[in-house]
């Protein structure tokens, strides 16, 4: 509901007990990535390793979630397992309307439970749940548990972890209502230290709509702007998969772990054919009519006599460059299916896709041996790569569990660094050039949802290291603010800064919206001082040598550039963070 | 006399722009509970959705038990609902054999009172007012 203050649940699992904070700073931090800063500061041990019992797994949402569509986003903060740094991971599925009718603005999850256990908040509950019978089992398995364990089908979000969290994979994923992912950065390894299998959170609350006459017509132009336009119909349609087929076009798909940016074999794993042959349906994060969520499915004979069964999986076009092109494999069911093997695992697909990338090259050049990967990796074996990825989820080996704690460090013990396709952590699927290495390498989450340098390398054949930082400062600040909010990044071209600001008006936060543009500023500010506190050295962030080899549709990689533009985005970090309040 | 109905609830995608709807524009809250309308996972994600929504009964039941007038029988089916006559006893969600009619905190009753202005939110037309004969008649643009 709409107050001036945020309201805060704080669960100490060490103690079995929790407790409703009230936090000053609505004006100026906002919510989502701010709220999530504010609150690390308060609850957080930067000096403390990820996995210390007292470091925070947070949740926040923001001041217009679930008031205006496409407010549907959660920040999930904590220390990093990657990194051992502060960072933040963003999901969709139902977790932030939840939270919003659990009439929390953020979820605190400090301490460690005794024995493996789960925890269920609503507005008039709090509850933590022995599940130690459940540890071990995979998400789906234990997706089906909690439903029965819990209460308040339908209105409630289920966040879990797989085996990877469980064995403090840094690239563990929390999984959210099935179909959506906090992915990045080892968020189900911060839920696994601390001994917890899954969050259910229960809306049972309501609240008396915003007074005054200005929020039912401002709903009725957004809601219109975003489903009457041709603005949202690329999410709908295709879905992000649409890209594939673009990329490649533009020699900007990174294949067989970056050693190409273009393939014919295209045909096999683009949008149209992951709809064509794929697609089962259509889902949506709750309070958004878009539901540009894509659901396929695998198909398995597990017997004779034509006994099947299926699964359904949701794809995306990550997930498609990070199982797909990157692993050589070109036929999208078997894409799918090695998903689902992530999907099981708990881990999050773009980071074990890249992973295993590298581990086939690096078998390829003989570093590797089949008794440390366990079964023979080669480009497009896709019988390989989900026998790996369940590998790779369980820590299997002293290789796998390596390679769970991220690429660079199993390369800095069995070679081939250079080919490690790490930007910050496993890249994301964009080989479009300088702009876009430099921004993963280092923005603060190192994903490309950061700031838009995929985007710009696009847009821009000539080099221009002043203004693409430029360009990267500023959509930042744009991004943080929408990540205040917290809403979905899909709807940046309806919700800029002006009508965020009426927004905020028409729900009563009036001092919010005259103030965007600086509480934005704020946050992106202090996003990176919280960073750089807990250890951040971007002076020593590096680029593996494979990026400087690709080829893109401006020609080769201009290792001048990229190393100038580097250097320039790292001091204009540095120097923000130095600026006067 | 018309009604809302629900018949292709196998396209919804679980946005509950309906729900959110009714309970923003015809009950003045904002919930995804407080609403003539409630969508739910039928079984997990996995297995689609379901409309929790009153199936314009006639006799309806739920007006058969209320004990003050506050849910009267509407011609063509279902309730007309008067909350000022309301005591919050609950007879009518229970009386309800479709689990239609949500009690809130206090006891008040919410129920669908087949308006239609939760039609025009639904993204995928899975919802429809048919007239009594059960002829789809047009709704007028509730944007």
């Amino acid at each position: 509901m709409i107050r001036d203050h945020f309201k805060v649940m704080v669960v100490n699992l060490t103690e079995g007990r929790g407790n409703i904070v009230k936090l000053n700073g609505r004006d100026s931090e906002m919510g989502g990535s701010g709220l999530a800063a504010l609150l690390y500061g308060k609850y957080g041990k930067a000096d403390r390793p990820w996995n210390d019992a007292e470091q925070p797994v947070i949740f926040a949402i923001g001041p217009l979630t679930g008031y205006f569509p496409l407010m549907s986003k959660t920040v999930c903060a904590f220390k990093s397992p990657y990194h051992d740094q502060y960072t933040e991971s963003h999901a969709g599925g139902r977790t932030a309307l939840a939270m919003r009718f659990a009439d929390i603005d953020a979820l605190v999850v400090t301490g460690r439970a005794a024995v493996p256990s789960c925890l269920g908040v609503g507005s008039r509950h709090l509850e933590i749940k022995k599940a130690d019978f459940m540890w071990g089992m995979d998400v789906a398995e234990s997706g089906k548990l909690l439903r029965r364990m819990f209460k308040g089908s339908g209105h409630r979000s289920i966040m879990r972890i797989g085996p990877a969290g469980e064995n403090g994979a840094a690239m563990a994923c929390i999984n959210a209502d099935t179909y959506r992912h906090f992915g990045r950065l080892g968020g189900g390894a911060a839920m696994g230290a601390k001994n917890l299998k899954a969050i259910v959170i229960q809306g049972d609350e309501d609240f008396f709509r915003p007074e005054g006459k200005e929020y039912s017509p401002l709903f009725a132009e957004v809601y219109s702007q975003l489903t009457s336009t041709d603005m949202m119909k690329k999410y709908h349609n295709l879905g992000t998969p649409a890209n594939l087929k673009s990329l490649n076009k533009i020699q900007s798909l990174p294949w067989r772990n970056l050693q190409a940016t273009t393939d014919p074999a295209i045909d096999g794993v683009t949008g149209e054919r992951f709809a064509d042959e794929t697609l089962l349906r259509n889902s949506a994060c709750a309070g958004c009519p878009v539901g540009c969520i894509h659901i396929g499915f695998v198909r398995e004979k597990f017997m004779e006599d034509n006994r099947y069964l299926y699964r359904q999986v949701a794809y995306d076009y990550e997930p498609i460059f990070s199982t797909g092109t990157m692993l050589g494999v070109t036929d999208s069911f078997s894409v799918l299916s090695i998903m689902d093997e992530i999907e099981k695992a708990g881990l999050d697909v773009m980071s074990a896709g890249v992973a295993l990338a590298w581990a086939t090259e690096a078998t390829e050049k003989g570093l590797l041996s089949a008794g440390q990967t366990l079964v023979p990796l080669k480009f497009g074996d896709t019988g390989a790569y989900r026998q790996a990825a369940a590998f790779l989820g369980a820590g299997a080996n002293d290789f796998y569990r390596l390679l769970g704690q991220g690429t660079v460090k199993a390369a800095a013990r069995y070679g081939g660094a250079d080919f490690a396709c790490v930007l910050g952590q496993e890249m994301a699927g964009y080989a479009t050039g300088e702009v876009f290495f430099a921004a993963q390498t280092l923005g603060f989450r190192h994903s490309h949802l950061d700031s838009g340098g995929y985007a710009y390398d696009q847009q821009h054949e000539e080099q221009n290291v002043e203004g693409a930082v430029d360009f990267l400062m500023e959509d930042e600040a744009g991004r943080v603010g929408l990540t205040c909010m917290v809403s979905c990044l899909f709807a940046r071209g309806v919700y800029t800064n002006e009508m965020l600001a009426r927004c905020l008006h028409a729900v009563g936060y009036a001092a919010m919206a005259a103030n965007l543009d600086a509480a934005s500023r704020h946050v992106q500010r202090l996003r990176w001082q919280t960073r750089f506190a807990t250890g951040y050295d971007i002076r020593a962030m590096t680029i593996p040598k494979r990026f400087f080899k690709v080829k893109t549709w401006k020609g080769p990689v201009d290792p001048q550039y990229l190393n100038a533009l580097k250097k320039s985005y790292a001091d204009r970090i540095v120097a923000l963070l130095n600026q006067p309040k | 006399m018309k009604i809302l109905t629900t018949p292709r609830m196998e396209r919804c995608i679980g946005c509950h722009s309906c729900s959110l709807a009714c309970a923003r524009l015809v009950h003045k809250r904002l919930s995804w509970q407080t609403a003539g309308i409630r969508i739910h996972s039928s079984g997990g994600l996995s297995t689609g959705f379901i409309a929790k929504n009153c199936l314009a009964c006639s006799p309806a039941p739920c007006a058969a038990v209320c004990p003050t007038g506050a849910f009267a029988q509407r011609t063509g089916g279902g309730v007309v609902v008067k909350k000022n006559l309301c005591i919050r006893c609950g007879e009518c969600a229970r009386a309800c054999p479709v689990d239609a009619i949500f009690l809130d905190r206090s006891g008040e009753p919410f129920v669908c009172i087949h308006c239609g202005r939760c039609v025009a939110f639904c993204p995928h037309q899975c919802l429809e007012m048919v007239n009594v004969k059960g002829q789809p008649v047009e709704v007028e643009e509730a944007l």
